[in-house]
């Protein structure tokens, strides 16, 4: 899994993450003189006795002061010397690295930040290629993505270190970057800004394909759910219309269209459930609609009451939502 | 052992000082203090229990991460721990403490007899326990804060934060500010206005220049805590206001705003008397006068205006204009130019000086290796495009705690040893004291050091658990290793302590041949600190032969009489008497205490706040007589 700022892909993040590299060498360097000179010291404090009658001024002779504050003086010029270089580089590459206007061409994808999910809606001036998903953000690799950011709740943090920096994500506000990926992968993203009891379980994708994968992937998803083919399938439809997930959640294609809770009309092809917390697989799903706050405690998916003999059609229904 | 008294104080009537200054004996004489050592004392002591409550916490939570999806706290519990550990921490403990030194300290180091208004500062004192109080006992009932120890709305709003935790929280910050506040003007006023003759602004001791720059900033800083915590987050809690609440048309933003005007000057207030205390036994202990004094005050001066000015780099990932960001990028950039002006100073005074490697100098060289880290980290968080990746993760949390531990706490253990001889009059074991100083140097390095690491390998901060396969997992355990050699260096550090106390060899008024006056009070000091008060004709006074140093004659010794002195050349301007222990500033904070306390469950206790001090503030300052003379 890569959830790191080394690992970086992407214009942003690999600009990022080189500046990093030239701070990190510079002030590492920068620390260890100041050490070696403060070791210096350590060894020489025997030696000053002989130097200096400290003991009857208590002030070095007017020749070693006036030699200290040289080195002193130029010690501080330096230091504002490579501050202020410091500061113009930093400010340099944040212009372009973390404006929040993306460059032309961008694809728009806007998050919602909520208690504990990432709501995502791909925009799009044709009302028919509006996209809703959760938790998993697919983007074509090489072409600049403006995010659009606000939040349900309460203050959330957008974060893929992979690819970007963070952007918060504030109740009342919208908040704007924008991100690339150079190289096809899948990036692990986690909210950064306490938002409760669940913050720690608070994870989403996003994956990087090539161009005409990643169209494939858009086209499949516009598509309302797959009908259910056999029976059993059929069946766990019909659980679902008629128990309380429908209350929450949408299926596009059946009459669930309440927007509470994630949007599930391809649950079946994402990697995770609960906004990260656990691989897509029939057990872990299992687990999580008969016990979701042993999983996730405190989260807002409901626990609702399904029949044992019910719960594996259920299951094989929204797994087979590819 | 019989006290040595100078010559030249050998006609002071020591016998009546006592009387005149000393607390009155008994439980009602103890509750009644207002000598500036007495209530120091008090905060030291106070502040370090909260220490190793807070610390207790900090080990919580680090077996609670030493492996993925433990389960030792739920996430619930959790939440309210980091909390408690960050509220207690900052405003139970390393403020308080360094208000506490300062108290004990400044009135020695001035050669005066007493803080300026001493029935303030017991008030103070006890503003600041029954906020600690009030937040562990509405802890023991379950009122526990969970929205970290900066609360940001909406998350610590009234919808997402039902409870009473978080009112339990802001209001324990009423108390603290009140307390901080007294303290600040208590400071200044004795530092401007009580400093022995002679002892102009430019002969003041480091130590005094550093708690004056502090307390200004406590001054301008604390008031904005005030709106966020008290006027946006307790109004918009209890009140039903709506300013921060985004659905009524109210900005989080603003709470961030305002809380990170105080928040970032806070570290300061934190960190600037730990310098203070390094220039101080850096002095004595080098054998020569502090190198570069000017530049020293003046970087002190310039990090208390430049503290003012950064503290929007805590919201770099809430997506502010570009102009501004770069703005608030230079000037996080130049307070590394008013710190490193000091270490430079630092490294002067030790290389022309004569260095001896006492315990507190090790605790001094922890604090060049550990500060300079953090500061260094700091630099790199100043860089917006760094911080947006570093912001709110572990790599955060290992900075601030290089800069808090190694800035301030590193500090504040070797000032402790430098100045256990004047607070019990006994030497502290120097080779216990450099033995906890490598377990705790040693101890602080693993714990924090792999979590520069962690936050680059996506490690976000205030998470319950994590899921393995992220690599975060040995860095964990080896942080949670380090933070149980921090919990063996401070057992031995407080064995050390308590055995010293009791068993130290005698220290005598002047066990390192120190610089500035306290040196040449008793250890401990007698009630009335001086038989004469000094007279100081040089920036190291006890460093001038006795035959040159002055006294003043013609105090009163029957009254508590203090000298005050003119605020630049400390000119001697006339005697001011002050007030006797009483009980009043006790039952003062009782009744503020009881109505703000009551008020975070019903309005109408503020009315009794009210009421009740009143009439404490009647008892209080209920006419006596006179009180200054003309002179």
């Amino acid at each position: 899994m890569t959830q790191s700022v080394w690992h970086a892909s992407g214009y942003n993040a690999a600009q990022i993450r080189e500046l990093a590299i030239f701070f990190g060498l510079l002030l590492t360097a920068i620390f260890l003189i100041v050490e070696v000179v403060a070791l210096l010291v350590l060894r020489r404090r025997h030696r000053g006795i002989q130097q200096e009658p400290l003991e009857a001024s208590h002030q070095p002779g007017s020749g070693t002061e006036s030699k200290l504050r040289t080195v002193v003086g130029i010690s501080t010029a330096v230091t504002v010397l490579i501050l202020f270089g410091l500061t113009i580089l930093s400010v340099s590459v944040g212009k372009a690295v973390t404006a929040s206007v993306a460059p032309a061409g961008s694809l728009k994808v806007e998050v919602t930040g909520k208690q504990w999910w990432w709501a995502v809606r791909y925009a799009s001036d044709d009302a028919s290629r509006v996209l809703l998903t959760a938790n998993e953000i697919h983007i074509p690799v090489g072409r600049p993505i403006a995010m659009k950011g606000e939040a349900e709740d309460v203050i959330h943090s957008f974060w893929v270190p992979s690819l970007q920096g963070k952007r918060d994500l504030i109740p009342g506000r919208t908040t704007q970057e924008w991100l690339q990926a150079s190289q096809p992968g899948e990036y692990r993203g986690q909210c950064a800004e306490f938002c409760g009891l669940q913050h720690a379980h608070m994870a989403f994708w996003v994956i990087a394909e090539p161009a005409d994968q990643f169209q494939a992937w858009f086209d499949h998803q516009l598509q309302p759910a797959v009908e259910p083919t056999d029976e059993e399938t059929q069946r766990g439809r019909a659980i679902f219309l008629r128990s309380a997930c429908s209350l929450c959640h949408a299926i596009r294609g059946t009459d669930a269209a309440a927007q509470v809770g994630p949007d599930l009309t391809h649950f079946g092809s994402r990697r995770t459930i609960a906004a990260g917390t656990l691989p897509n697989n029939k057990g872990n799903l299992a687990g999580w609609i008969a016990d979701p706050q042993t999983i996730k405690p405190g989260t807002h998916m409901a626990t609702v009451a399904i029949q044992s003999a019910e719960m594996q059609p259920l299951i094989d229904y929204l797994e087979s939502l590819k | 052992m019989t006290p040595v008294i100078p010559e030249q104080h050998a006609h002071a009537d020591t016998d009546t000082l006592r009387r005149t200054w000393r607390t009155k004996p008994g439980f009602i004489g103890w509750l009644s203090a207002v000598n500036h050592q007495d209530i120091g004392r008090r905060y030291i002591v106070t502040a370090f229990m909260f220490l190793l409550i807070g610390g207790i916490e900090a080990l919580l939570m680090r077996l609670q991460l030493a492996k993925p999806e433990n389960t030792f706290l739920s996430a619930g519990r959790y939440n309210q721990i980091f909390t408690l550990h960050g509220t207690t921490m900052m405003f139970l403990f390393a403020v308080p403490v360094m208000e506490g030194m300062g108290i004990y300290l400044v009135p020695l180091m001035i050669g005066t007899r007493n803080v300026a208004f001493p029935r303030l500062n017991a008030f103070g004192y006890w503003m600041y326990l029954a906020g600690g109080l009030f937040l562990y006992g509405c802890a023991f009932f379950n009122m526990i804060p969970d929205a970290g120890w900066f609360a940001y709305p909406p998350l610590s709003g009234p919808q997402f934060s039902p409870g009473k935790g978080v009112d339990a929280w802001a209001q324990m910050i009423t108390f603290t500010e009140v307390s901080a506040l007294c303290v600040a003007v208590e400071l200044i006023v004795t530092i401007l206005k009580m400093r022995a003759p002679g002892m102009s602004l430019n002969r003041m001791p480091m130590f005094c220049w550093s708690m004056l720059v502090q307390s200004f900033m406590i001054i301008f800083a604390m008031p904005a805590v005030m709106i966020a915590s008290t006027v946006f987050l307790l109004n918009d809690r209890t009140l039903g206001t709506h300013f921060v609440n985004p659905a009524e048309g109210g900005d989080p933003l603003l709470y961030q705003h305002a809380f990170w005007f105080f928040g970032h000057p806070e570290v300061y207030i934190i960190f600037l008397p730990a310098l203070g205390m390094v220039s101080s036994i850096l002095e004595t202990h080098t054998r020569r006068r502090i190198f570069g004094y000017p530049a020293l005050v003046l970087s002190l001066v310039g990090n208390g205006f430049i503290a003012f000015g950064l503290w929007v780099h805590h919201m770099f990932a809430t997506g502010l204009p570009q102009i501004g960001e770069a703005y608030f990028t230079a000037a996080s950039m130049m307070i590394a130019i008013t710190s490193g002006v000091q270490i430079f100073c630092w490294l002067a005074t030790m290389w022309s000086g004569r260095l001896h490697a006492t315990a507190a100098v090790h605790f001094v060289f922890g604090f060049l290796f550990i500060f300079v880290m953090g500061g260094m980290t700091g630099v790199m968080l100043a860089s917006i495009p760094l911080d947006l990746q570093a912001h709110d993760t572990f790599f955060v949390v290992a900075h601030f705690h290089y800069v808090l531990i190694g800035g301030a706490l590193f500090p504040l253990f070797g000032g402790f040893h430098y100045w256990f001889p004047k607070f019990t009059g006994r030497k502290i074991d120097e080779t216990l004291g450099k033995v906890s100083f490598w377990i705790l140097f040693v101890g602080f390095n693993t714990t924090f050091f792999p979590m520069h690491w962690l936050g680059l390998v996506g490690m976000t901060r205030r998470v319950y658990t994590y899921i393995p396969g992220l690599g975060w997992d040995y860095a964990n355990l080896t942080a949670t290793i380090g933070a149980f050699l921090i919990l063996l260096g401070g057992l031995t550090f407080i064995a050390n302590v308590l055995r010293s106390r009791r068993f130290g060899e005698r220290a005598g008024n002047d066990p390192w041949q120190g610089s500035t006056l306290e040196w040449e009070a008793q250890s401990p000091p007698e009630p009335y600190n001086f038989p004469n008060l000094p007279v100081v004709t040089s920036r190291t006074p006890l460093w001038t032969p006795v035959s040159e140093r002055p006294i003043v004659i013609g105090m009163r010794e029957d009254r508590r009489e203090v000298l005050i002195t003119k605020v630049l050349d400390a000119e001697p301007h006339h005697r001011s008497v002050q007030p006797p222990p009483t009980l009043w500033p006790l039952l003062t904070a009782l009744g503020f205490g009881i109505g703000l306390a009551g008020s975070i469950f019903a309005f109408n206790w503020y009315y009794l706040a009210s009421l009740l001090g009143m009439i404490g503030l009647i008892g209080w300052f209920w006419p006596r007589r006179p009180l200054e003379v003309e002179q």
